[in-house]
């Protein structure tokens, strides 16, 4: 086959090996999730930018979906479109650093070769592990549908995470609380007591994105302060 | 092969010419169904509403002014739109299918009836029914954040902005609460496909009450998700989004003529859709008694009777309800509803395994309960001695 022919092709043979309904589907996706990837990285408007990041997330959402793996594309789209990509957005938009940034400049000089290094890196990484045959959710769907039945996986999934690798998952749980309690810490000023009503805070409107047009104090306030208990604003704002 | 599933638009059985047939009949149903109960959602509210203001609501348009939304989606139709000079112009004009796009995909997973045969075909009535299943709802919903923080930003001006910044805080926060509550009914059920979650839910509980999951799970995770639901649809009382007393008209204040209509459009279909869910989740769904005449009618119309009702409920709240400040809202979601329903997770999971195991984990939490609520007190306490 031509698989033997070439070395590049012998790599790419589990793409090529699959129907041609899978292939067009992988296409049309491999196109979304790298023009995503290119407006990530080449937009100067941040907002651009994250919208090109949710893009890229949905292709590879739909990667899963033709991989059989349901629930990785659900909660895909529910974590990173739906939450961190929103909450990119959030930020973006209460510091006000919606504007436009040279793409000239470069605070970090070895930042671009080391970006490509790392990229490289984590490409062998993939195709290296794409040629394993141990997959812990069954074997994998890219001819059919897996042999765990039409539960999507979902059960599979779940199996391996609650007994093989119950510990590793509980510690990344530990962690993600451990950055949790970190925040809250770092976000809340020392000497500022939490039972006291937000109301009572002193607000200066100066320091909003917007010029706020209404004077009213205890709006301005209330908002200043539940955008810091949601995690944000613990380092600007009117505190 | 029986060919339970034809009309599944992932097309895991093959396609054939009957199987795109029903998918396309499917899809063209669900939709005209949703823009005319849109339709039908909004003289209803409307009507409601004057009822409880004590007013007469819209009676000019058709018997009993029922072809009122009609006639104002015509005039929106016609209306000039508007491209504000400061507006970021190709997210202003995507913002509004972010809307309304993800409203229409979400009702895609919702039964409303049994299975009815065709020829030699069954197919359910619903659109698709995906292995991931109620995960689509949270996906989407979670999509439906950018139509209206988009919005909001791309406008240009301020009112919006403010607008779109509350709308994705309490959006993302409300998921929260919202995932906790499907969580629940996920663990009863031992599946994610809403017509598993139907299913589950047919027969009695204790010879009396119907096994909905509403008796099942205790009525915590009900409320939770219909208190979440509402504040993840803008609807009164947490529309802060829109507050037209403080914020104009909130994130769509710029917008006019077809993608104002289209925000309103993915609205009403939010609130349809999540009526049902509501009806899915925790109220059986379809299941009701039913006669042996017209056998696949009866479900359908029992699936009508309790979103009505919800709906409802709905337009109750909004009548009567006054809106949430910011901070109450943020304190009702993360201090109320997203502990509530995580303590009542642990509750429901020991009751799983056990009764026994049920009562200890909630002797715990009672228990853990009051320690926390007695430390509250003392450091309100202090904090009050320290201030005087």
């Amino acid at each position: 086959m031509m698989a033997a022919l070439f070395p590049l092709l012998s790599v790419l043979h589990p793409v090529l090996a699959v129907p041609t309904i899978d292939r067009l589907v992988f296409a049309v996706c491999a196109v979304i999730v790298l023009s995503g990837a290119l407006g990530v990285v080449l937009s100067s408007n941040p907002v651009y930018a994250a919208l090109s990041l949710v893009l890229t997330l949905f292709g590879v959402a739909v990667l899963f979906v033709e991989e059989d793996a349901q629930f990785l594309a659900a909660v895909q789209v529910v974590v990173y479109a739906g939450a961190i990509v929103v909450l990119f957005l959030f930020v973006i938009m209460l510091l006000g650093v919606d504007r436009q940034e040279s793409m000239r400049s470069e605070r970090l000089p070895a930042q671009r070769p080391l970006a490509l290094l790392l990229g490289l890196a984590a490409l062998g990484e993939l195709l290296a592990l794409s040629r394993l045959t141990h997959w812990s959710t069954g074997p994998r769907g890219a001819s059919g549908a897996p042999a765990t039945g039409g539960g999507g996986n979902t059960a599979a999934l779940a199996r391996s995470i609650f007994t093989t690798y119950l510990l590793p998952f509980e510690l990344t749980s530990l962690l993600l609380i451990i950055a949790v309690l970190a925040a809250v810490v770092l976000a809340r000023r020392p000497g500022q007591h939490p039972i006291e009503p937000p109301a009572l805070v002193e607000t200066d409107d100066s320091n909003l994105p917007m010029p706020g047009p209404d004077p009213d104090e205890e709006i301005d306030g209330v908002r200043n302060v539940d955008a810091e208990s949601i995690g944000f604003g613990g380092g600007r704002g009117p505190q | 092969m029986f060919l339970a599933s034809a009309g599944d638009p992932l097309f895991v059985d093959g396609i054939n010419f009957a199987v795109a047939l029903a998918v396309i009949i499917k899809v063209v149903l669900a939709f005209a169904f949703l823009l005319v109960s849109v339709l039908m959602m909004i003289w209803f509210e409307r009507k409601i509403i004057s009822d409880m203001q004590n007013r007469v609501g819209p009676d000019r348009a058709g018997p009993w002014g029922i072809l009122q939304s009609l006639a104002d989606g015509t005039k929106l139709f016609f209306k000039e739109d508007l491209l504000p000079d400061r507006a970021d112009k190709r997210i202003f004009r995507l913002a509004p299918y972010l809307s309304a796009v993800p409203a229409f995909l979400s009702f895609a997973i919702v039964p409303i009836g049994g299975t009815i045969t065709f020829g030699h075909y069954t197919t359910e009535l619903q659109v698709a029914d995906p292995p991931i299943g109620i995960l689509f709802l949270l996906a989407m919903s979670a999509v439906a954040v950018y139509g209206v923080m988009l919005a909001g930003w791309s406008s240009g001006s301020k009112y919006p902005l403010l607008g779109s910044v509350r709308a994705s805080a309490q959006m993302v926060s409300y998921e929260a609460a919202l995932g906790l509550a499907v969580a629940a009914v996920v663990l009863y059920t031992g599946d994610l496909s809403t017509r598993a979650i139907v299913t589950g839910q047919e027969g009695l509980l204790r010879h009396i009450l119907p096994s909905w999951n509403v008796f099942r799970l205790g009525f915590v995770p009900f409320f939770v998700f219909l208190i979440a639901s509402t504040a993840e649809l803008n609807r009164p009382p947490f529309d802060l989004v829109e507050a037209e007393q403080e914020l104009v008209g909130g994130f769509h204040t710029e917008y006019s003529s077809i993608r104002f209509a289209l925000f309103f459009l993915a609205e009403f279909m939010n609130t349809i859709t999540m009526s049902a869910i509501v009806v899915t989740l925790f109220l059986g769904g379809p299941d009701g008694p039913g006669f042996h005449f017209l056998r696949w009618l009866w479900p359908i119309l029992w699936f009508l009777g309790k979103t009505l009702v919800l709906l409802f409920v709905q337009v109750w709240l909004r009548g009567t309800l006054p809106r949430l400040r910011y901070d109450q809202l943020m304190d009702l979601g993360w201090k109320v509803l997203i502990p509530g329903s995580l303590v009542w997770l642990l509750i429901l999971g020991g009751m799983l395994i056990s009764f026994k195991w049920g009562l200890i984990v909630l002797g715990i939490s009672v228990l853990f309960g009051a320690a926390l609520i007695r430390a509250r007190s003392l450091g309100a306490q202090r904090v009050g001695e320290v201030g005087s």
